[in-house]
């Protein structure tokens, strides 16, 4: 059958199961958008900005186990979008990204439009495409969502000239891809995989250390199954969160700058260390040459070979997928005669629970101004701690982060390698749309929603009943923050002056806006918002602006070397 | 410690897969020496060499780096086992009627060809190793160099290493 170029993308979207394509239309893809215009089974979400777009295939491929699709016309639309391409590299996010670019004869002519859209988009995604025939269209699709959604996952991007959508050719849709400079390790090595499981049963102090491979691999169950066989502690990183259910008693919490005394300390002072999909970020084990000083054996498990051994010495590298390895390491536990050393666990653990005793999270729940603490942990119990939370970035992210205990992956959404304000919302657009009927909060802080606001259209357009938990302290939080600790309280360009009334807003894009300034009125707002079901609510929570995220790893320390609440 | 690597890749003859392979070795702060590029006898494949300095934790991240871009068939650091280097080198020398003689028996100390004679010229092809082509600049009479251009170093593993798919 012969089709066009833009019927054929149309046509690839449908024979991958696409249901949304989160766009703008510009004139490099006015072909694409016509044949949209034709169909309805591929539908399209018309964002209000590029940045949106992508953010919100991201979160739709965060809270789900498809692969997000954005579509954007060439040149601004492509430049507009990097941010949200970027964001979703850093994270790993399996996403597909359709550009439009000139004509292929106008390429390199300075035309109307255009930019280089594979060379600046090249260091921020797993693999890029410029598509010169449209005989290699069909092909280049099909590649980009198996590039993306295998092995280490990532956003790959399709660059269509606008002739090639309007040329036709004869079509087929490959019903699969091999690519000999392609193919990702599933197994992990066996040898490996029978040395780690010995290190574990011979550990005294034991720790598991997970990371957002997880989540992504859906290797959750088996880490739980894994976790409470051995009876270990084990901790996530901000973007494994959910990866083990926080409310379980091995649970030590989120490590890291922001992490918790007890998860920080267990990770220095442990003497054998499994690392589960996780990378050894420099926002998590701080100084490596502090985390050195201390002697354990690091077994690591990541899909990604250069993600190993790059930043921490590891004794047992094992390249594989997450739930294929944790799958062996259970047989070999379970069929290995020895337990865990029971008295030196159970020292081990004593000493934990020492450390968690600190309560690091400790926070003034008397005070009269509403502290952002209270309105998460509020926010936990309204919602039963079963809602998905998208955050944006700074202090409201990591008492997110702190205080939503997630029992379940795939519900904390966040840019946590990028750090991208302006995230929450377009995200949270994509999550609600992945599961329609959930609960969706977005967290965010007066600075980060000002960022990607324009949304607020999009959600009224789409009826997306999303949540907006906007804790207002006048301020860039965490910019404030690190001002306070580090330079001498000279808050240059952090407070954010003349900022909107938010309830005003909210209601000039047709939704409903409530004002919250007093710790009592906190839970019955909640309450009432999370009981309007197909409305979206903007809550503006007055917070104290004084308020620190603690613990706190200052930049270049140890893990160990945390500042608490109380020491100040 | 910092030590030189030589580093053969067969890539995917694409566009853009040079650039994609330059563009890590500068986002990832690695440093180039020099990089050659040109098809194999399979033409859907190009084998670049790529000279770099770094240490044993640099070299092990960027051949694993360079492996994960999708258009990299296979990555091998020859400095690891015996092998050959080769470079070439272009030097145009001022040959007037009093160095001729000279130029010409420094060229064949060298085993080096004229390969271009004009009145006042001759440009000289050398093959060697680096040491050999900077040793033989630095034989010459520096006012009499011209113009050089060197391809920078091809590799190969001795015996029966072999890289291919």
């Amino acid at each position: 059958m012969t089709l066009t170029g833009a019927e054929i993308v149309v046509r690839c979207l449908q024979e991958e199961g696409v249901e949304y394509v989160f766009g703008y239309p510009g004139g490099a893809v006015l072909f694409i958008y016509d044949e949209l215009f034709k169909q309805d089974k591929v539908k399209h979400v018309l964002v209000r900005h590029e940045q949106g777009a992508a953010h919100a295939a991201d979160g739709y491929s965060r809270a789900s186990d498809k692969v997000g699709v954005c579509l954007v016309t060439s040149g601004p639309g492509v430049t507009n979008a990097v941010t949200g391409i970027a964001t979703a590299y850093m994270d790993s996010i399996p996403m597909v990204v359709l550009t439009g670019q000139v004509p292929t004869h106008a390429i390199g002519l300075d035309a109307f439009q255009e930019v280089d859209t594979v060379g600046i988009t090249r260091p921020c995604v797993k693999h890029n495409i410029l598509v010169k025939n449209v005989k290699d269209l069909a092909i280049s699709i099909k590649k980009a969502f198996y590039l993306a959604k295998t092995g280490r996952p990532g956003p790959v991007l399709v660059d269509i000239p606008k002739d090639v959508t309007a040329a036709s050719c004869e079509f087929e849709y490959p019903e699969s891809v091999a690519m000999r400079s392609y193919s990702p390790v599933r197994k992990g090595h066996a040898g490996q995989i029978k040395k780690a499981a010995q290190l574990l049963l011979e550990a005294k102090r034991p720790m598991i250390y997970t990371g957002g491979g997880v989540v992504l691999s859906d290797a959750a169950p088996l880490l739980a199954e894994f976790v409470r066989l051995l009876g270990f502690p084990c901790t996530s990183t901000l973007m494994g969160l959910g990866g083990y259910p926080a409310t379980d008693p091995l649970f030590l919490g989120m490590l890291g700058m922001h992490g918790t005394y007890q998860a920080n300390m267990a990770m220095q002072h442990c003497d054998v260390l499994l690392a589960v999909g996780a990378r050894f970020d420099d926002r998590v084990i701080g100084n490596p040459a502090h985390f050195a000083q201390n002697p354990r054996k690091i077994i690591h498990v990541d899909i990604d070979p250069s993600s190993i051994s790059k930043r921490v010495k590891v004794d047992v590298p094992i390249v594989g997928h997450v739930p294929d390895v944790l799958l062996e390491l259970i047989k070999l536990v379970q069929a290995a005669p020895q337990r865990p050393d029971p008295t030196a666990l159970k020292a081990w653990w004593a000493q934990i629970e020492l450390w968690r005793s600190k309560d690091c999270l400790r926070y003034d729940r008397a005070s009269k101004i509403i502290k952002p603490q209270f309105v998460i942990e509020k926010l936990y119990e309204v919602t039963g701690g079963d809602a998905f939370v998208t955050s944006d970035v700074g202090q409201h992210q990591m008492w997110a982060a702190q205080f939503y205990k997630f029992d379940k992956p795939k519900r904390w959404i966040n840019s946590g390698g990028l750090g991208t304000m302006g995230f929450g919302l377009p995200a949270a657009m994509g999550v609600q749309l992945a599961n329609p009927g959930a609960t969706v909060v977005c967290v965010t802080g007066e600075s980060s929603i000002q960022m990607c606001l324009q949304e607020l259209s999009t959600c009224k357009q789409y009826r997306l009943p999303i949540k907006i938990v906007n804790l207002n302290n006048k301020y860039m939080g965490m910019v404030r923050q690190w001002q306070e600790f580090f330079h001498g309280n000279r808050y240059s360009e952090s407070y954010m002056d003349a900022l909107p009334d938010f309830v005003k807003l909210a209601e000039g894009y047709g939704h409903r806006g409530v004002l919250v300034d007093k710790p009592a009125d906190v839970e019955p707002a909640l309450r009432d918002a999370f009981r309007r079901k197909d409305e979206l609510v903007f809550m503006d929570f007055v917070t104290d602006p004084t308020e620190n995220v603690y613990p706190m790893v200052p930049g270049g320390k140890g893990i160990s070397e945390m500042i608490l609440a109380e020491e100040l | 410690m910092s030590d030189r690597h030589i580093i053969s890749i067969l890539v995917e003859n694409e566009a853009g897969a040079l650039s994609r392979i330059a563009g890590l070795f500068s986002a990832r702060a690695y440093n180039i020496e020099s990089l050659t590029v040109a098809p194999t006898e399979d033409a859907s494949m190009s084998r670049m060499t790529i000279v770099t300095t770094g240490s044993e934790d640099v070299i092990e991240q960027i051949t694993k780096q360079l492996n994960k871009l999708v258009e990299v068939v296979k990555v091998v650091d020859l400095s690891e086992a015996e092998h050959i280097e080769r470079e070439l080198m272009l030097i145009k020398v001022r040959a007037g009627a009093k160095e001729r003689e000279d130029m010409k028996r420094m060229a064949d100390i060298f085993r080096g060809r004229v390969i271009d004679v004009s009145d006042n010229t001759y440009t000289i092809e050398l093959t060697g190793d680096g040491s050999k082509l900077d040793a033989f600049i630095q034989a010459l009479d520096q006012g009499a160099i011209l113009e050089t251009v060197r391809t920078g170093a091809s590799g190969i593993g001795r015996g029966n290493r072999i890289l291919r798919v």
